[in-house]
């Protein structure tokens, strides 16, 4: 039996035609790492609001460990919660803040003073006992916050953005420190970010939302190669779009821009007729060697992103192709308006046939993958 | 000449006030500029002593010198008036601040809707006489379930009432401001999810988190208290107020040397609240609820 389950879970806040939050449904087992991910407003904080208790649903259940904690109040529910605005007591110490919830239980000066040590020995700050909430780097502060959310022991622990006010290299440390920590402790974790590369790196599985419905739910790999509703595949990664037309439908012969390439599988749509051709950046690559499908174009931009190098592609005045590669300091990009030659094998090349817009492509990308 | 914008802590606000001297320099060249804000200067303390130094003059006129202090120091009613009023004061004090930082903080995280509404309530003070109060209370107090007004110690409680209404427009400010600087809801709910309950966060989150905001409000209601006249003689209550009130109608310096005294006493009590001010860690005196350094 799954330990956090949250069933038909809807918000609908007062005066709001709209529901916040519909139809939730999620089961998680003890000690995995779930991320919601999302947009602005797309009901991820106010779903674990829920589940803190902070706010009440209007309609279904939440189960943790097989108790029904729906009505119960926010601090008798043993659920631990880190802020995105840290949220520390800046009138006491960082002892003080991390033993607080061991006080409001009433566990004996001792055993909170060696609790409170191990957690500072666990976040890495054990000489800032002493020091105040102000006296410490945004990254201490929320790892002091973090350490304060776990002191309790609690059953399950909430993060809602906690990495988003940091700058991105403490980001990037402080999450493979949350990820070790919750390892570490076994603890069931739900984390709020509208960071897709934060939620791919840290969770056990994802639930993508948007506009207050679950769109998909799946370990990383699953939301980014098998997207379920077009939202996912334009939310998670980048597809590049390209204007086609059919030369040889039976034999998966397209032409793009009076360039001829092969398609994964054969096209019913007659000679001629229009088609769009849908390709994963990673599945390009910069000369000949990339797969039997070749594509001559001039370079348009290029963008350093640190590991890897965005390069786009014109292929013709409505065709434009981006493509990835890693940086090293033996590659030479491409300039701005080289002529080049990109690569990519058939069965990458995913043919939909029979549309005009980007999204209704992207949903045939997706029903055909 | 004017020092370059230094950019580093307080950088934006050095650049913005450096800029804005040397605009103003520009245009009213350096040495028009100078005099122009010392004769303010002067002008402003002017305004706020003279008044004082009259006074200071006309009491040390009474023969020998000093008398009027050395009177007003032996009247053993000047220490039971200033004792008594500083007594209900500091119950006020105590009142009010019961009142209003619980209202305050639950209008600002549930009700905040109801914000207007409140800050209208606590205004009425300002609308609403002292004298009217005073006979409201004592026609309300004298029969029924509580006549108050028919004994000393219940017109105690009826003048300690009044003076918590007076110093709510104070008092709800002060808190309300303090608890603009705090993110409360985020703290409350910090609270909640280790497991406290709303009281334990008011008493151990909140309230410390606004020592200095109670302290402001807590110096006005003494003022208030020390100062007022009205209630305290329709109560007949042996206030600090009709003690002045009777010292200004039956002597002539000693009523000036008793307002010296009392506005001595005024300057120490703000000195009090800037040093506590100043000593408080983090918490009202330096609050930082998010910001990363």
């Amino acid at each position: 039996m799954s330990f956090l389950v949250l069933q038909g879970i809807q918000k609908r806040f007062t005066g709001s035609a709209s529901a916040a939050v519909e139809d939730f449904n999620l089961a998680a087992e003890k000690g995995e790492f779930v991320s919601f991910l999302g947009p602005s407003g797309c009901g991820k904080t106010t779903t674990l609001r829920m589940i803190a208790g902070f706010e009440l649903p209007t309609a279904g259940t939440i189960t943790v460990g097989g108790n029904d904690i729906t009505h119960r109040p926010a601090n008798r529910r043993n659920v631990g919660m880190v802020f995105q605005s840290y949220a520390l007591f800046p009138n006491m110490s960082v002892a003080d803040n991390i033993g607080f919830g061991l006080r409001v239980r009433k566990r004996p000066k001792d055993q909170i003073r060696k609790r409170v040590g191990e957690l500072l020995e666990l976040i890495n700050l054990p000489d800032k006992g002493g020091r105040y909430p102000y006296q410490l780097s945004g990254g201490q502060q929320q790892r002091v916050a973090l350490a304060r959310a776990l002191a309790i022991e609690p059953e399950v622990l909430l993060l809602d953005e906690p990495l988003s006010a940091l700058d991105a290299k403490i980001r990037v440390a402080l999450r493979k420190e949350i990820r070790s920590i919750q390892r570490q402790l076994g603890i069931t974790t739900v984390y709020v970010t509208h960071d897709q590369e934060e939620a791919m790196s840290l969770s056990d599985r994802v639930v993508v939302m948007s506009e207050g419905r679950v769109e998909q739910i799946g370990p990383p790999p699953e939301i980014y190669n098998f997207p379920a509703t077009p939202f996912v595949a334009s939310f998670v990664g980048t597809l590049n779009l390209l204007p086609a037309v059919v030369v040889d439908g039976t034999a998966a012969r397209i032409s793009v821009a009076d360039q001829e390439i092969r398609g994964s599988r054969p096209v019913t749509t007659a000679g001629r007729g229009r088609v769009t051709v849908a390709l994963r950046p990673e599945a390009v690559e910069l000369g000949e060697g990339g797969g039997e499908n070749r594509l001559r174009g001039t370079i348009e931009d290029v963008s350093f992103l640190g590991s890897i190098v965005r390069t786009r592609v014109k292929i013709a005045d409505d065709a434009t192709l981006s493509f990835d590669q890693f940086n090293d300091p033996a590659l030479t990009p491409p300039g701005i308006g080289d002529m080049v030659t990109v690569s990519f094998p058939a069965e990458a090349t995913l043919v939909l046939e029979g549309t005009t817009s980007p999204d209704a492509a992207i949903e045939q990308a997706i029903a055909e993958s | 000449m004017t020092a370059p914008p230094r950019v580093g802590d307080r950088g934006i606000q050095t650049a913005i006030s450096s800029a804005t001297a040397t605009a103003s320099t520009t245009r009213r060249g350096p040495s028009g500029s100078r005099i122009a804000s010392w004769l303010i200067f002067i002008l402003a303390m002017l305004y706020f002593f003279l008044p004082l130094v009259a006074t200071l003059e006309f009491s040390l006129r009474a023969k020998p010198f000093g008398a009027a202090y050395t009177n007003t120091l032996k009247d053993p009613q000047f220490f039971a008036s200033l004792g008594y009023s500083f007594v209900v004061g500091l119950i006020t004090i105590i009142t009010s601040t019961l009142i209003i930082v619980p209202t305050a903080y639950w209008v600002r995280l549930r009700l905040p809707r109801l914000r207007p509404i409140v800050e209208f309530v606590t205004l009425m003070p300002f609308v609403i006489p002292p004298v009217i109060l005073a006979f409201g209370l004592i026609r309300s107090f004298s029969k029924g379930f509580l006549p108050l007004a028919g004994s000393q110690r219940g017109s105690d409680v009826l003048l300690v009432a009044a003076y918590t209404i007076l110093s709510f427009p104070y008092m709800y400010r002060a808190v309300d401001t303090g608890l603009r600087t705090i993110d409360v809801r985020s703290l409350t709910e910090a609270g909640h999810s280790l497991g406290a309950g709303t009281l334990r966060i008011l008493w151990s989150v909140i309230f410390p988190n606004l020592r200095v905001a109670i302290l402001s409000g807590a110096f006005l209601t003494l003022a208030i208290v020390i100062g007022e006249f009205t209630l305290a003689l329709y109560l007949a209550r042996p206030a600090f107020g009709p003690y002045l009130q009777h010292l200004g109608q039956n002597a002539s310096y000693e009523p000036a040397a008793v307002s010296l005294i009392s506005f001595g006493l005024t300057w120490i009590a703000m000195a009090f609240i800037a040093l506590l001010g100043r000593t408080s860690r983090g918490a009202g005196g330096r609050v930082e609820v998010g910001g990363a350094r």
